[in-house]
């Protein structure tokens, strides 16, 4: 006769209860970092797909890299959670707000400031803190965030650093032009610079005169009227801020049109990209980048280019890489002096950041009362051969400048 | 700013108009026979970009080549399309037609970009850099071929309609519906037939395109898009509209650009499109009638 089971509420409460126990125990037993402290979670938002996808997986290649440097220098494990922007501020937004609510206690992102300013205002409104890896518009930290920090220049900060190193350039070179065309994409960034070259470029009292500006769609597929119109203004260069796609475009056209600036002197993302160098092979030798990049003569770039060379053959170290990892580099040193995942103390932590032995132009990484990095600087770079060289900052300079630019027609 | 810039900004639109309307006559094609507007247009236009890309990539094969090999393929999805999917459509109210064709864009788009993923991809043929110079004039080589092999689709479309016997029936079927049934005409598979013409051309369009843009799954929609802009400017199920339609969206962008802003080119052709609608609701060429 089969035994009866008395199975009474106290019963199945408790069953209920050491069951969730034995189930939740490995997990959080998994979930233990090295030194005994659980790795903090860190949700990562890059547009990993749509038209920043390069750039986005790009900078994700800076997140695969970190875990073994940021060990090396004994600092906390991260527990990292991806996310896809894709390339779309409302996606943006709304990836954000599901990583907080997936359990992530620290946002990294996002490359892009239109997608950057919509995750600053989800991270500010649930008190998790978001260390910026790229994103320039100087409004993000404008807003009196608590939670909000940028390891990165802002658009009136590129500019700056920009022309002191177009001063620098032509000094060393013995030349100058007397007129640029300038082209940008008409995004947040694009604006951003745009309305900061105004107001900066001034100070400078540059050797040429901007006698055109001309706006584009940064998902426009064909820019030959754009060039067309560049070409037509008869100026001596092309000063740009663009993307990686819109680089390209700019590039053929340059070819087919038969139009070879002095310099392309570039203030933005896309000309040095990995992809533009291994897509355009020879056509993509000459432009100047003069952008936020890592200082070749620091000890942890030398680090940081070792492990992308070991997990990326090929690949050069440059802006993505080095402003992705770095804020990742922030968020290990915050936990680890925090102590505690709690958000408000980690957001504490990352005020008083005073990291030296970094990788980036610049004294180090500090922030100022409004969360924003403004020790950096930006470095001049020159596409040859498939490689990337540093002209200016001096002291982070291991290359001279080649000038003007060799005809697109004569390279075969 | 000098005469050549001009010159060079409204050869290329033109030279991009032609594959516009191309583009456009298969919608147009497709309208003035069947009578159902085709809302997957540029979709079908993205499957045969990615065609291209694949055959270029995987067999190195020239878009330019291929152009009738892709075209045939997408005529037999347009027929099948036609005579399985969209014929039973035919006698229901025109937002069931709508809905219909809405869902296989949706369906195509997210096809893609499953079988794809989301990146940009484009084929870099060997005269991708290529520009042929006259005097001032210079001309990209890759929208001359293009532009070129635009021309000679349609002119082959247009002998068609105009001197084949099925051209013929075709567009007798256009004409007068009942009238068709009476003489003895397969109408279904004539409409069958105008499907797969019509989405023949959109192929042959997009062949072409891929020399031009990079393709993306979401490319789709923007095409639709531009499809109608120029078959309504143009003159809906008016093949000569059509062509019309895609020189005119084409030459205003460029010059758009050029004169104003470039990143808002595409404003004006929506503002040519409001202007005839105001003052010519038919279309450029199109019959009062439709």
């Amino acid at each position: 006769m089969p035994r009866r089971i008395h199975l009474s509420r106290r019963h199945l409460l408790a069953s209920a209860v050491a069951g969730a126990t034995s189930l939740a125990a490995p997990g959080i037993v998994r979930a233990q970092g090295a030194g005994g402290r659980p790795p903090l979670k860190v949700g990562v938002l890059l547009p990993r797909s749509g038209f920043e996808a390069s750039i986005g997986q790009d900078c994700q290649r800076g997140v695969d890299i970190a875990p073994g440097i940021l060990k090396s220098l004994n600092l906390p494990e991260l527990a990292v959670m991806n996310a896809d922007t894709e390339s779309n501020v409302d996606v943006a937004r709304e990836r954000a707000e599901k990583l907080v609510n997936d359990g992530a206690q620290l946002l990294v992102g996002a490359f892009d400031s239109g997608q950057t300013t919509a995750i600053a205002q989800v991270a500010e409104q649930k008190g998790i803190p978001l260390v910026i890896n790229i994103a320039a518009a100087p409004d993000i930290t404008e807003q009196g965030y608590k939670f909000v920090f940028r390891n990165f220049l802002t658009a009136q900060m590129i500019l700056s650093s920009a022309f002191e190193n177009q001063l620098e350039l032509f000094n060393v070179i013995g030349a100058a032009p007397k007129s640029v065309v300038y082209m940008h994409v008409n995004d947040t960034f694009g604006t951003a610079m745009s309305k900061g070259i105004s107001a900066v470029m001034p100070k400078f009292n540059m050797p040429y005169k901007i006698v055109d500006e001309i706006a584009y769609d940064p998902t426009a597929r064909d820019l030959s009227v754009e060039v067309a119109k560049a070409k037509g203004a008869n100026a001596d260069a092309l000063l740009v801020v663009s993307r990686l796609n819109d680089a390209m475009l700019i590039t053929r056209e340059l070819v087919k049109q038969r139009w070879t600036p002095q310099a392309i002197l570039s203030m933005g993302p896309g000309w040095y990209e990995e992809q533009y160098l291994k897509t355009l092979g020879k056509l993509s030798n000459g432009p100047i980048s003069l952008v936020p990049f890592q200082d070749p003569n620091k000890k942890l770039t030398k680090v940081l280019e070792a492990a992308l060379a070991k997990a990326y053959p090929g690949v050069n170290l440059s802006t993505n890489h080095v402003y992705t990892f770095e804020a990742l580099l922030v968020a290990a040193d915050a936990y680890k002096r925090a102590g505690t995942s709690d958000p408000k103390a980690l957001a504490d932590a990352i005020r008083t950041t005073n990291i030296t032995d970094n990788v980036s132009i610049g004294p180090g990484i500090q922030f100022n009362a409004k969360g924003q990095n403004d020790k950096l600087k930006c470095g001049t770079i020159q596409n040859r051969g498939g490689k990337l060289v540093t002209l200016a900052p001096k002291d982070a300079a291991n290359a001279k400048p080649e000038w003007p630019m060799a005809p697109y027609q004569n390279r075969a | 700013m000098p005469i050549d810039v001009y010159l060079n900004v409204t050869v290329a639109g033109i030279l991009t108009g032609l594959v516009y309307g191309l583009m456009a006559l298969g919608l147009s094609v497709i309208f003035g026979v069947v009578r159902v507007v085709n809302f997957a247009h540029g979709e079908m236009m993205s499957i045969a970009m990615y065609l291209t890309v694949l055959l270029f990539s995987s067999l190195n094969l020239d878009p330019l080549v291929m152009l009738v090999p892709i075209a045939a393929v997408l005529f037999v999805f347009g027929y099948a399309l036609q005579a399985g999917l969209i014929n039973p459509f035919i006698n229901r109210p025109e937002h069931s037609q709508f809905l219909l064709l809405v869902a296989l864009a949706l369906i195509i788009v997210n096809m893609l970009l499953i079988i794809f993923g989301p990146d940009a991809r484009t084929v870099q043929t060997s005269y991708a850099f290529d520009s042929f110079q006259v005097g001032a004039l210079i001309v990209d080589a890759t929208k001359l071929y293009a532009g070129a092999a635009a021309i000679v689709v349609a002119t082959l479309l247009f002998v068609f309609f105009r001197f084949a016997p099925l051209g013929k029936a075709i567009r007798a079927c256009a004409d007068n519906y009942t009238g068709a049934l009476v003489v003895g005409l397969d109408v279904k598979r004539l409409y069958a037939l105008t499907f797969g013409i019509g989405a023949a051309c959109v192929g042959a369009a997009g062949v072409m395109m891929t020399l031009i843009v990079d393709v993306t799954p979401i490319i789709g929609p923007t095409y639709t898009l531009l499809a109608f802009v120029i078959v309504i400017t143009g003159g809906l199920g008016s093949m000569a509209g059509a062509l019309l339609g895609g020189l005119l969206i084409g030459v205003t962008e460029a010059l758009a650009g050029l004169l104003f802003t470039p990143s808002a080119k595409s404003m004006f052709a929506f503002a040519i499109l409001v202007l005839v609608l105001l003052f010519r609701p038919q279309g450029i060429l199109g019959r009062r009638s439709i």
